[in-house]
Protein backbone atom coordinates (compact mmCIF):
# COMPACT_ATOMS: atom_id res chain seq x y z
CA UNK A 1 0.00 0.00 0.00
CA UNK A 2 2.49 2.49 1.29
CA UNK A 3 4.71 1.32 -1.85
CA UNK A 4 2.09 2.73 -3.84
CA UNK A 5 1.88 6.14 -2.74
CA UNK A 6 5.07 7.36 -0.96
CA UNK A 7 4.86 10.54 -1.02
CA UNK A 8 1.83 10.40 1.05
CA UNK A 9 3.73 9.24 3.95
CA UNK A 10 6.12 11.99 5.87
CA UNK A 11 8.36 10.21 8.20
CA UNK A 12 9.28 13.58 10.32
CA UNK A 13 5.46 13.61 10.80
CA UNK A 14 4.55 10.17 11.62
CA UNK A 15 7.40 10.50 14.53
CA UNK A 16 5.87 13.71 15.93
CA UNK A 17 2.71 11.71 16.24
CA UNK A 18 4.21 8.88 17.97
CA UNK A 19 6.57 10.54 20.67
CA UNK A 20 5.85 11.90 23.70
CA UNK A 21 8.41 14.45 24.55
CA UNK A 22 7.04 14.68 27.92
CA UNK A 23 7.16 11.43 29.16
CA UNK A 24 10.05 10.76 27.47
CA UNK A 25 12.08 13.92 29.59
CA UNK A 26 10.55 12.18 32.74
CA UNK A 27 11.68 8.67 32.22
CA UNK A 28 14.89 9.67 31.21
CA UNK A 29 15.04 11.83 34.03
CA UNK A 30 14.29 9.18 36.58
CA UNK A 31 15.54 6.21 35.05
CA UNK A 32 19.24 7.01 36.01
CA UNK A 33 18.06 7.26 39.70
CA UNK A 34 16.51 4.26 40.00
CA UNK A 35 19.82 2.53 38.17
CA UNK A 36 21.49 4.39 41.22
CA UNK A 37 19.40 3.35 43.95
CA UNK A 38 19.96 -0.36 42.48
CA UNK A 39 23.81 0.02 42.02
CA UNK A 40 24.35 1.28 45.55
CA UNK A 41 23.00 -1.83 47.15
CA UNK A 42 26.17 -3.97 46.84
CA UNK A 43 28.20 -0.63 47.60
CA UNK A 44 26.25 -0.11 50.70
CA UNK A 45 26.63 -3.95 51.61
CA UNK A 46 30.09 -3.56 51.25
CA UNK A 47 30.42 -0.67 53.72
CA UNK A 48 28.03 -2.59 55.88
CA UNK A 49 30.15 -5.87 55.89
CA UNK A 50 33.43 -3.62 56.70
CA UNK A 51 31.98 -1.25 59.62
CA UNK A 52 30.26 -4.73 60.97
CA UNK A 53 33.88 -6.21 60.99
CA UNK A 54 35.55 -3.20 62.37
CA UNK A 55 33.07 -2.59 65.08
CA UNK A 56 33.21 -6.18 66.40
CA UNK A 57 37.02 -6.27 65.67
CA UNK A 58 37.37 -3.14 68.25
CA UNK A 59 35.19 -4.68 71.19
CA UNK A 60 38.06 -7.60 70.75
CA UNK A 61 40.35 -5.71 71.16
CA UNK A 62 39.51 -4.21 74.58
CA UNK A 63 39.25 -7.71 75.92
CA UNK A 64 42.43 -8.90 74.10
CA UNK A 65 45.73 -7.02 73.69
CA UNK A 66 46.57 -6.09 70.35
CA UNK A 67 49.55 -6.59 70.32
CA UNK A 68 49.54 -9.83 71.85
CA UNK A 69 47.37 -10.30 69.06
CA UNK A 70 49.41 -9.61 65.80
CA UNK A 71 52.29 -10.88 67.15
CA UNK A 72 51.80 -14.15 69.80
CA UNK A 73 52.99 -17.41 68.60
CA UNK A 74 49.89 -19.63 70.38
CA UNK A 75 46.30 -19.73 69.35
CA UNK A 76 44.92 -21.41 72.34
CA UNK A 77 41.35 -19.86 72.36
CA UNK A 78 39.58 -22.23 74.17
CA UNK A 79 42.12 -23.14 77.05
CA UNK A 80 39.99 -23.05 80.23
CA UNK A 81 42.73 -21.52 82.52
CA UNK A 82 44.21 -19.07 80.33
CA UNK A 83 43.01 -18.59 76.56
CA UNK A 84 46.11 -17.19 74.45
CA UNK A 85 44.82 -15.33 71.23
CA UNK A 86 47.75 -14.93 68.81
CA UNK A 87 46.74 -15.06 65.18
CA UNK A 88 50.15 -16.34 63.72
CA UNK A 89 49.48 -19.50 63.59
CA UNK A 90 46.47 -19.20 61.93
CA UNK A 91 48.11 -17.02 59.35
CA UNK A 92 50.79 -19.32 59.06
CA UNK A 93 47.88 -22.27 57.91
CA UNK A 94 46.55 -20.22 55.96
CA UNK A 95 50.02 -19.23 53.86
CA UNK A 96 50.83 -23.11 54.16
CA UNK A 97 47.41 -23.90 52.04
CA UNK A 98 48.04 -20.54 49.70
CA UNK A 99 51.80 -21.15 49.40
CA UNK A 100 51.17 -25.01 47.93
CA UNK A 101 48.13 -23.76 45.92
CA UNK A 102 50.33 -21.46 43.98
CA UNK A 103 52.99 -23.93 43.55
CA UNK A 104 50.70 -26.54 41.73
CA UNK A 105 48.37 -23.77 40.07
CA UNK A 106 50.69 -21.64 38.62
CA UNK A 107 53.10 -23.34 36.45
CA UNK A 108 49.54 -25.77 35.79
CA UNK A 109 47.83 -22.44 35.17
CA UNK A 110 50.22 -20.78 32.82
CA UNK A 111 50.96 -24.34 30.42
CA UNK A 112 47.40 -24.57 30.03
CA UNK A 113 46.93 -21.02 29.28
CA UNK A 114 49.93 -21.36 26.41
CA UNK A 115 48.86 -24.46 25.49
CA UNK A 116 44.97 -23.44 24.94
CA UNK A 117 46.06 -20.28 23.05
CA UNK A 118 49.31 -21.04 21.07
CA UNK A 119 49.02 -24.27 20.07
CA UNK A 120 45.53 -25.79 20.48
CA UNK A 121 43.38 -26.24 16.75
CA UNK A 122 39.65 -24.79 17.09
CA UNK A 123 38.53 -28.04 18.24
CA UNK A 124 41.09 -28.96 20.81
CA UNK A 125 40.28 -25.48 22.99
CA UNK A 126 35.96 -26.36 22.36
CA UNK A 127 36.31 -29.55 24.28
CA UNK A 128 39.15 -28.14 26.71
CA UNK A 129 37.46 -25.25 27.77
CA UNK A 130 34.07 -26.27 28.92
CA UNK A 131 36.22 -28.98 30.86
CA UNK A 132 38.17 -26.24 32.83
CA UNK A 133 34.23 -24.31 33.32
CA UNK A 134 33.17 -27.06 35.20
CA UNK A 135 36.01 -27.42 37.40
CA UNK A 136 35.73 -24.17 38.31
CA UNK A 137 32.13 -24.80 38.93
CA UNK A 138 32.64 -27.46 41.25
CA UNK A 139 30.97 -26.53 44.85
CA UNK A 140 33.97 -26.18 47.28
CA UNK A 141 32.51 -28.88 49.54
CA UNK A 142 33.79 -31.49 46.80
CA UNK A 143 36.92 -30.58 46.91
CA UNK A 144 36.79 -30.73 49.92
CA UNK A 145 35.96 -34.54 50.75
CA UNK A 146 38.22 -34.88 47.20
CA UNK A 147 41.00 -33.90 49.48
CA UNK A 148 39.85 -35.63 52.39
CA UNK A 149 38.86 -39.45 50.72
CA UNK A 150 41.01 -39.42 47.26
CA UNK A 151 43.93 -37.17 47.78
CA UNK A 152 44.95 -38.08 51.31
CA UNK A 153 44.55 -41.79 51.14
CA UNK A 154 46.95 -41.96 48.52
CA UNK A 155 49.61 -38.81 49.98
CA UNK A 156 49.79 -41.02 52.92
CA UNK A 157 50.44 -43.76 50.66
CA UNK A 158 53.54 -42.86 49.30
CA UNK A 159 54.38 -40.93 52.36
CA UNK A 160 52.84 -42.76 55.51
CA UNK A 161 53.89 -40.28 57.92
CA UNK A 162 51.35 -37.61 56.91
CA UNK A 163 48.31 -37.39 59.01
CA UNK A 164 44.81 -37.83 57.81
CA UNK A 165 44.42 -34.09 58.06
CA UNK A 166 47.21 -32.25 56.84
CA UNK A 167 48.12 -28.81 55.12
CA UNK A 168 49.59 -30.66 51.68
CA UNK A 169 46.29 -32.56 50.37
CA UNK A 170 43.53 -29.63 50.87
CA UNK A 171 46.73 -27.33 49.74
CA UNK A 172 47.16 -29.10 46.21
CA UNK A 173 43.20 -29.84 46.05
CA UNK A 174 42.92 -25.48 46.47
CA UNK A 175 45.76 -25.20 43.80
CA UNK A 176 43.40 -27.48 41.43
CA UNK A 177 40.43 -25.59 42.14
CA UNK A 178 42.19 -22.27 41.04
CA UNK A 179 43.82 -23.29 37.95
CA UNK A 180 40.54 -22.63 35.51
CA UNK A 181 40.97 -19.10 36.85
CA UNK A 182 44.48 -18.91 35.89
CA UNK A 183 44.42 -20.54 32.69
CA UNK A 184 41.63 -19.40 31.72
CA UNK A 185 42.09 -15.19 32.68
CA UNK A 186 45.94 -15.86 31.10
CA UNK A 187 44.16 -17.69 28.21
CA UNK A 188 42.35 -14.25 27.44
CA UNK A 189 45.55 -12.33 28.12
CA UNK A 190 47.21 -14.45 25.55
CA UNK A 191 44.69 -14.60 23.06
CA UNK A 192 44.96 -10.58 22.76
CA UNK A 193 48.33 -10.15 21.70
CA UNK A 194 47.43 -9.24 18.39
CA UNK A 195 48.28 -11.82 15.49
CA UNK A 196 50.68 -8.91 13.61
CA UNK A 197 53.46 -9.20 16.53
CA UNK A 198 53.37 -13.31 16.44
CA UNK A 199 54.02 -12.78 12.42
CA UNK A 200 56.68 -10.56 13.23
CA UNK A 201 58.55 -13.28 15.16
CA UNK A 202 57.44 -15.84 13.09
CA UNK A 203 59.13 -13.82 10.33
CA UNK A 204 62.47 -13.80 11.76
CA UNK A 205 62.43 -17.82 12.07
CA UNK A 206 61.68 -18.12 15.82
CA UNK A 207 59.25 -21.19 16.69
CA UNK A 208 56.35 -21.83 18.25
CA UNK A 209 57.96 -21.94 21.23
CA UNK A 210 60.09 -18.71 20.88
CA UNK A 211 56.83 -16.81 20.14
CA UNK A 212 55.15 -18.14 23.41
CA UNK A 213 57.77 -17.98 25.72
CA UNK A 214 59.45 -14.33 24.41
CA UNK A 215 56.70 -12.38 22.69
CA UNK A 216 53.32 -13.32 23.21
CA UNK A 217 53.69 -14.25 27.13
CA UNK A 218 55.71 -10.88 28.31
CA UNK A 219 53.02 -8.69 25.97
CA UNK A 220 50.22 -10.80 28.08
CA UNK A 221 52.12 -10.78 31.19
CA UNK A 222 49.78 -8.02 33.21
CA UNK A 223 47.05 -10.12 32.68
CA UNK A 224 48.69 -13.41 33.37
CA UNK A 225 50.18 -11.98 36.88
CA UNK A 226 46.52 -10.16 37.86
CA UNK A 227 45.09 -13.40 37.09
CA UNK A 228 47.29 -14.80 39.34
CA UNK A 229 47.20 -12.59 42.09
CA UNK A 230 43.29 -13.19 42.29
CA UNK A 231 43.32 -16.96 42.54
CA UNK A 232 46.00 -16.27 45.27
CA UNK A 233 43.57 -14.34 47.11
CA UNK A 234 40.79 -17.11 46.61
CA UNK A 235 43.36 -19.50 47.88
CA UNK A 236 43.55 -17.27 50.85
CA UNK A 237 39.87 -17.18 51.61
CA UNK A 238 38.73 -20.88 50.77
CA UNK A 239 37.13 -22.28 53.25
CA UNK A 240 35.08 -25.85 52.63
CA UNK A 241 38.44 -27.50 51.32
CA UNK A 242 40.62 -26.49 54.18
CA UNK A 243 37.94 -27.13 57.32
CA UNK A 244 36.82 -30.46 55.50
CA UNK A 245 40.68 -31.52 54.87
CA UNK A 246 43.21 -29.76 56.95
CA UNK A 247 42.05 -30.62 60.38
CA UNK A 248 41.63 -27.57 63.70
CA UNK A 249 45.34 -27.40 64.66
CA UNK A 250 46.76 -24.40 64.88
CA UNK A 251 50.49 -24.41 65.14
CA UNK A 252 53.35 -22.25 64.66
CA UNK A 253 55.56 -24.40 62.00
CA UNK A 254 56.26 -24.46 58.64
CA UNK A 255 55.51 -28.68 59.11
CA UNK A 256 53.29 -29.40 55.59
CA UNK A 257 52.33 -33.32 56.71
CA UNK A 258 50.55 -32.52 59.80
CA UNK A 259 47.04 -30.68 61.13
CA UNK A 260 46.74 -27.63 60.79
CA UNK A 261 44.10 -24.66 61.15
CA UNK A 262 43.47 -21.51 58.72
CA UNK A 263 41.95 -18.46 59.24
CA UNK A 264 38.75 -19.16 57.31
CA UNK A 265 38.44 -22.65 59.06
CA UNK A 266 38.50 -20.97 62.68
CA UNK A 267 35.85 -19.24 61.98
CA UNK A 268 33.49 -22.18 60.81
CA UNK A 269 35.00 -23.89 63.97
CA UNK A 270 33.45 -21.22 66.38
CA UNK A 271 30.20 -20.31 64.19
CA UNK A 272 29.37 -23.93 64.42
CA UNK A 273 28.96 -23.43 67.65
CA UNK A 274 31.40 -24.03 69.82
CA UNK A 275 31.35 -20.91 71.46
CA UNK A 276 28.48 -18.39 72.96
CA UNK A 277 27.21 -15.47 71.33
CA UNK A 278 28.80 -12.71 73.15
CA UNK A 279 31.75 -14.58 74.57
CA UNK A 280 35.82 -13.57 73.67
CA UNK A 281 36.17 -16.00 71.50
CA UNK A 282 32.87 -14.88 69.39
CA UNK A 283 34.77 -11.52 69.16
CA UNK A 284 37.62 -12.83 68.00
CA UNK A 285 36.29 -14.52 64.47
CA UNK A 286 35.40 -10.88 63.60
CA UNK A 287 39.09 -10.35 64.68
CA UNK A 288 40.23 -12.90 62.24
CA UNK A 289 37.99 -12.46 59.63
CA UNK A 290 39.41 -8.57 59.24
CA UNK A 291 42.97 -9.85 59.23
CA UNK A 292 41.52 -11.91 56.28
CA UNK A 293 39.63 -9.52 54.83
CA UNK A 294 42.88 -7.21 54.75
CA UNK A 295 44.91 -9.77 53.47
CA UNK A 296 42.41 -10.53 50.48
CA UNK A 297 42.06 -6.64 49.90
CA UNK A 298 45.80 -6.18 49.36
CA UNK A 299 45.78 -8.87 47.11
CA UNK A 300 43.04 -7.33 44.72
CA UNK A 301 44.78 -4.36 44.89
CA UNK A 302 48.02 -5.13 44.50
CA UNK A 303 46.16 -7.29 41.34
CA UNK A 304 45.13 -3.93 39.88
CA UNK A 305 48.33 -1.97 40.26
CA UNK A 306 49.98 -4.91 38.59
CA UNK A 307 47.71 -5.11 35.81
CA UNK A 308 48.32 -0.95 35.50
CA UNK A 309 51.59 -0.86 36.12
CA UNK A 310 53.51 -3.84 33.85
CA UNK A 311 51.14 -3.34 30.74
CA UNK A 312 53.31 -4.11 27.86
CA UNK A 313 51.88 -1.12 25.93
CA UNK A 314 50.92 -2.26 21.90
CA UNK B 1 51.84 24.73 -6.17
CA UNK B 2 54.52 23.03 -4.47
CA UNK B 3 55.36 19.65 -6.26
CA UNK B 4 56.85 16.31 -5.28
CA UNK B 5 59.80 15.56 -6.93
CA UNK B 6 60.07 12.30 -7.79
CA UNK B 7 63.25 10.08 -8.38
CA UNK B 8 63.24 9.36 -11.88
CA UNK B 9 63.87 5.75 -13.04
CA UNK B 10 66.80 5.02 -12.87
CA UNK B 11 67.79 3.68 -16.32
CA UNK B 12 71.57 4.25 -15.72
CA UNK B 13 71.83 1.24 -12.73
CA UNK B 14 69.95 -0.82 -15.25
CA UNK B 15 72.79 -0.65 -17.54
CA UNK B 16 74.96 -2.28 -14.73
CA UNK B 17 72.81 -4.90 -14.01
CA UNK B 18 74.66 -8.23 -14.78
CA UNK B 19 72.52 -10.32 -17.15
CA UNK B 20 73.83 -13.64 -15.69
CA UNK B 21 72.15 -13.42 -12.06
CA UNK B 22 70.93 -16.34 -10.31
CA UNK B 23 67.72 -16.82 -9.01
CA UNK B 24 66.73 -16.84 -5.30
CA UNK B 25 62.87 -17.97 -5.95
CA UNK B 26 61.58 -19.76 -8.67
CA UNK B 27 58.40 -20.33 -8.37
CA UNK B 28 57.05 -23.44 -10.85
CA UNK B 29 52.99 -23.77 -11.38
CA UNK B 30 52.15 -22.96 -7.89
CA UNK B 31 48.66 -23.09 -7.03
CA UNK B 32 46.86 -21.94 -3.90
CA UNK B 33 43.47 -22.69 -2.13
CA UNK B 34 41.69 -20.77 0.96
CA UNK B 35 39.32 -23.80 1.70
CA UNK B 36 37.37 -23.39 -1.82
CA UNK B 37 38.77 -20.70 -3.04
CA UNK B 38 41.69 -20.76 -5.86
CA UNK B 39 43.50 -17.91 -5.17
CA UNK B 40 46.63 -18.55 -7.64
CA UNK B 41 46.36 -20.25 -10.63
CA UNK B 42 49.74 -21.66 -12.08
CA UNK B 43 52.14 -18.88 -10.91
CA UNK B 44 55.60 -19.33 -12.71
CA UNK B 45 58.10 -16.58 -11.72
CA UNK B 46 61.95 -16.29 -11.61
CA UNK B 47 63.17 -13.74 -9.18
CA UNK B 48 66.87 -13.33 -9.60
CA UNK B 49 69.27 -12.15 -6.57
CA UNK B 50 70.29 -8.14 -5.88
CA UNK B 51 66.99 -6.40 -7.36
CA UNK B 52 64.15 -5.37 -6.28
CA UNK B 53 60.78 -7.11 -7.97
CA UNK B 54 57.61 -5.47 -7.23
CA UNK B 55 54.36 -7.03 -7.35
CA UNK B 56 51.50 -4.97 -8.06
CA UNK B 57 47.91 -5.59 -8.97
CA UNK B 58 44.56 -4.66 -7.58
CA UNK B 59 43.03 -5.54 -4.43
CA UNK B 60 42.45 -9.06 -4.06
CA UNK B 61 44.33 -10.66 -7.05
CA UNK B 62 46.66 -12.74 -5.10
CA UNK B 63 49.76 -10.39 -4.64
CA UNK B 64 50.17 -10.41 -0.66
CA UNK B 65 49.06 -14.24 -0.59
CA UNK B 66 52.10 -14.72 -2.74
CA UNK B 67 54.45 -12.57 -1.20
CA UNK B 68 53.27 -14.92 1.83
CA UNK B 69 53.81 -18.47 0.30
CA UNK B 70 57.58 -17.44 0.10
CA UNK B 71 58.49 -17.79 3.68
CA UNK B 72 55.66 -19.86 4.16
CA UNK B 73 54.10 -17.15 6.54
CA UNK B 74 50.74 -18.37 4.59
CA UNK B 75 50.11 -21.62 6.48
CA UNK B 76 49.10 -19.67 9.95
CA UNK B 77 46.15 -19.61 7.83
CA UNK B 78 44.58 -23.10 8.56
CA UNK B 79 42.66 -24.12 5.60
CA UNK B 80 45.73 -22.54 3.35
CA UNK B 81 46.10 -25.67 0.71
CA UNK B 82 48.94 -25.66 -1.99
CA UNK B 83 50.26 -27.47 -5.08
CA UNK B 84 53.12 -26.48 -7.07
CA UNK B 85 57.06 -25.58 -6.28
CA UNK B 86 58.53 -22.88 -5.08
CA UNK B 87 62.56 -23.31 -5.35
CA UNK B 88 64.42 -21.03 -3.02
CA UNK B 89 68.39 -21.13 -4.11
CA UNK B 90 67.23 -24.20 -5.55
CA UNK B 91 65.60 -26.59 -2.75
CA UNK B 92 61.68 -26.67 -2.77
CA UNK B 93 60.36 -24.82 0.36
CA UNK B 94 57.32 -27.39 0.23
CA UNK B 95 59.77 -30.72 0.67
CA UNK B 96 59.01 -32.19 4.06
CA UNK B 97 62.21 -31.74 5.22
CA UNK B 98 62.14 -28.18 4.55
CA UNK B 99 62.80 -26.16 8.25
CA UNK B 100 60.45 -23.19 7.54
CA UNK B 101 62.09 -21.69 10.64
CA UNK B 102 65.49 -21.78 8.68
CA UNK B 103 63.61 -20.39 5.79
CA UNK B 104 62.52 -17.59 7.53
CA UNK B 105 65.78 -17.11 9.23
CA UNK B 106 66.83 -16.22 5.21
CA UNK B 107 63.75 -14.45 4.19
CA UNK B 108 63.01 -11.85 6.11
CA UNK B 109 59.62 -9.79 6.05
CA UNK B 110 58.43 -6.52 6.63
CA UNK B 111 54.79 -6.22 7.10
CA UNK B 112 51.71 -3.94 5.80
CA UNK B 113 51.38 -2.58 9.36
CA UNK B 114 54.36 -1.67 11.62
CA UNK B 115 54.66 -4.57 14.01
CA UNK B 116 57.26 -3.57 16.71
CA UNK B 117 57.23 -5.95 19.62
CA UNK B 118 56.03 -4.18 22.70
CA UNK B 119 59.37 -4.39 23.98
CA UNK B 120 62.72 -1.80 23.87
CA UNK B 121 63.73 -0.60 20.61
CA UNK B 122 67.55 -2.24 21.54
CA UNK B 123 65.01 -5.70 22.38
CA UNK B 124 63.53 -5.48 18.83
CA UNK B 125 66.31 -5.83 16.69
CA UNK B 126 68.27 -7.96 19.31
CA UNK B 127 65.21 -10.36 19.18
CA UNK B 128 65.81 -12.00 15.92
CA UNK B 129 69.99 -12.70 16.60
CA UNK B 130 68.82 -13.47 20.31
CA UNK B 131 66.73 -16.06 19.78
CA UNK B 132 69.47 -17.38 16.62
CA UNK B 133 71.47 -18.04 20.09
CA UNK B 134 73.60 -14.31 19.51
CA UNK B 135 73.62 -13.39 23.76
CA UNK B 136 76.97 -12.16 24.07
CA UNK B 137 76.49 -8.24 24.58
CA UNK B 138 78.97 -6.53 22.57
CA UNK B 139 78.32 -8.60 19.50
CA UNK B 140 74.65 -7.40 20.03
CA UNK B 141 75.41 -3.62 20.31
CA UNK B 142 77.27 -3.67 17.50
CA UNK B 143 74.44 -5.60 15.41
CA UNK B 144 71.47 -3.53 16.73
CA UNK B 145 73.95 0.08 15.93
CA UNK B 146 75.00 -1.74 12.17
CA UNK B 147 70.81 -2.30 11.74
CA UNK B 148 69.69 0.73 12.98
CA UNK B 149 71.91 2.37 10.44
CA UNK B 150 70.95 0.35 7.53
CA UNK B 151 67.44 1.25 8.21
CA UNK B 152 68.35 4.72 8.55
CA UNK B 153 67.01 5.32 11.53
CA UNK B 154 70.06 5.19 14.34
CA UNK B 155 70.53 9.07 14.54
CA UNK B 156 66.76 9.46 15.44
CA UNK B 157 66.81 6.63 17.88
CA UNK B 158 70.23 6.25 19.12
CA UNK B 159 69.66 8.16 22.79
CA UNK B 160 66.58 6.29 23.36
CA UNK B 161 67.45 2.90 22.91
CA UNK B 162 66.00 1.42 26.09
CA UNK B 163 62.26 3.16 25.33
CA UNK B 164 59.70 1.17 24.12
CA UNK B 165 59.07 1.29 20.05
CA UNK B 166 55.41 1.57 20.67
CA UNK B 167 56.02 5.22 21.65
CA UNK B 168 58.03 6.06 17.75
CA UNK B 169 55.98 7.52 14.74
CA UNK B 170 54.35 5.06 11.92
CA UNK B 171 56.94 5.68 9.61
CA UNK B 172 59.79 4.93 12.63
CA UNK B 173 58.14 2.02 13.34
CA UNK B 174 58.35 0.37 9.84
CA UNK B 175 61.64 1.45 9.85
CA UNK B 176 62.52 -0.27 13.51
CA UNK B 177 61.08 -3.12 11.87
CA UNK B 178 63.00 -3.05 8.64
CA UNK B 179 65.92 -2.94 11.42
CA UNK B 180 64.99 -5.63 12.86
CA UNK B 181 64.83 -7.73 9.79
CA UNK B 182 68.15 -7.09 8.70
CA UNK B 183 69.55 -7.56 12.10
CA UNK B 184 69.63 -11.47 10.84
CA UNK B 185 71.47 -10.30 8.03
CA UNK B 186 69.20 -11.82 5.50
CA UNK B 187 69.39 -13.14 1.92
CA UNK B 188 66.14 -11.99 0.49
CA UNK B 189 64.19 -9.07 1.81
CA UNK B 190 59.87 -9.98 1.80
CA UNK B 191 57.53 -6.14 1.89
CA UNK B 192 54.38 -6.81 1.95
CA UNK B 193 52.66 -2.94 1.43
CA UNK B 194 55.65 -1.60 3.57
CA UNK B 195 54.55 2.17 2.78
CA UNK B 196 50.66 1.64 3.11
CA UNK B 197 50.28 2.88 6.43
CA UNK B 198 52.67 5.81 6.13
CA UNK B 199 53.04 9.52 5.52
CA UNK B 200 54.59 10.62 2.30
CA UNK B 201 57.81 11.77 3.88
CA UNK B 202 57.94 7.99 5.58
CA UNK B 203 57.22 6.59 2.38
CA UNK B 204 60.18 8.52 0.62
CA UNK B 205 62.64 7.30 3.30
CA UNK B 206 61.78 3.66 2.86
CA UNK B 207 61.17 3.76 -0.35
CA UNK B 208 65.46 5.42 -0.89
CA UNK B 209 66.14 2.84 1.88
CA UNK B 210 64.95 0.11 -0.20
CA UNK B 211 67.19 1.29 -3.01
CA UNK B 212 70.20 0.94 -0.70
CA UNK B 213 69.30 -2.01 0.83
CA UNK B 214 69.28 -3.50 -2.92
CA UNK B 215 73.09 -3.61 -3.07
CA UNK B 216 73.16 -6.47 -0.28
CA UNK B 217 69.72 -7.73 -0.25
CA UNK B 218 67.05 -9.63 -3.06
CA UNK B 219 64.10 -7.22 -2.14
CA UNK B 220 60.31 -8.74 -2.90
CA UNK B 221 57.41 -5.84 -2.49
CA UNK B 222 54.46 -6.14 -2.88
CA UNK B 223 52.76 -2.09 -3.36
CA UNK B 224 49.29 -0.85 -4.66
CA UNK B 225 51.34 2.31 -5.29
CA UNK B 226 52.22 2.56 -9.15
CA UNK B 227 54.36 5.22 -8.89
CA UNK B 228 56.23 3.25 -5.88
CA UNK B 229 56.85 0.38 -8.25
CA UNK B 230 57.97 2.58 -10.85
CA UNK B 231 60.88 4.89 -8.82
CA UNK B 232 61.57 1.72 -6.81
CA UNK B 233 61.58 -1.56 -8.83
CA UNK B 234 64.06 -3.23 -11.40
CA UNK B 235 61.07 -5.67 -12.61
CA UNK B 236 57.31 -5.78 -12.30
CA UNK B 237 54.81 -8.73 -11.90
CA UNK B 238 51.35 -7.80 -12.59
CA UNK B 239 49.21 -10.21 -11.29
CA UNK B 240 45.54 -9.95 -11.70
CA UNK B 241 42.83 -12.33 -10.14
CA UNK B 242 45.25 -14.98 -8.88
CA UNK B 243 46.88 -14.86 -12.30
CA UNK B 244 50.51 -13.89 -13.53
CA UNK B 245 49.66 -11.61 -16.46
CA UNK B 246 53.14 -10.39 -17.37
CA UNK B 247 56.30 -9.95 -15.70
CA UNK B 248 59.04 -7.86 -17.15
CA UNK B 249 61.93 -5.09 -16.67
CA UNK B 250 60.02 -2.56 -14.84
CA UNK B 251 60.93 0.24 -18.11
CA UNK B 252 58.92 -2.34 -20.47
CA UNK B 253 56.01 -2.75 -18.18
CA UNK B 254 55.33 0.79 -17.52
CA UNK B 255 56.50 1.98 -20.97
CA UNK B 256 55.29 -0.46 -23.39
CA UNK B 257 53.47 -3.60 -21.43
CA UNK B 258 53.07 -6.35 -23.84
CA UNK B 259 49.77 -7.35 -22.67
CA UNK B 260 46.03 -5.31 -23.17
CA UNK B 261 45.46 -5.64 -19.30
CA UNK B 262 48.80 -4.22 -17.86
CA UNK B 263 48.14 -1.89 -19.51
CA UNK B 264 44.51 -0.78 -18.52
CA UNK B 265 45.89 -1.59 -15.06
CA UNK B 266 48.80 0.88 -15.55
CA UNK B 267 46.94 3.33 -16.91
CA UNK B 268 44.24 3.97 -14.11
CA UNK B 269 41.73 2.25 -16.06
CA UNK B 270 40.51 -0.46 -13.29
CA UNK B 271 41.61 -1.50 -9.78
Amino acid sequence: MAMNEPQQISVQELIAQKSNRGLLAFTEKLIPKILFLIASVSVLTTIGIVFTLIFETVTFFTEVNIFGFLTGTEWYPFANSTPTYGILPLVVGTLKITGIAILVAVPIGIATAIFLSEYASDRVRRFIKPILEVLAGVPTIVYGFFALTFVTPILRSIYPDIAIFNALSPGIVVGIMIIPMIASLSEDAMSSVPNAMRDGAYALGATKLEVAVKIVLPAALSGIVASTVLAISRAIGETMIVAVAAGSTPGFNWDVTGSIQTMTAYIVQVTTGDAGYGTTIYYSIYAVGFTLFLFTLAMNMLAQFISKRFREEY
Amino acid sequence: MTTIVKPEVKTAEKETVKKNKSSVYKTEQLNLWYGSNHALKNIDLDIKENEVTAIIGPSGCGKSTYIKTLNRMIETIPSVKTSGVINYRDKNIFDKEYQVEELRTKVGMVFQKPNPFPKSIYDNIAYGPRIHGIKNKKILDQIVEKSLRGAAIWDEVKDRLGENAYGLSGGQQQRICIARCLAIEPDVILMDEPTSALDPISTLKVEELVQDLKKDYSIIIVTHNMQQAARISDKTAFFLNGEVVEFDETDKIFSNPSDERTEDYISGRFG
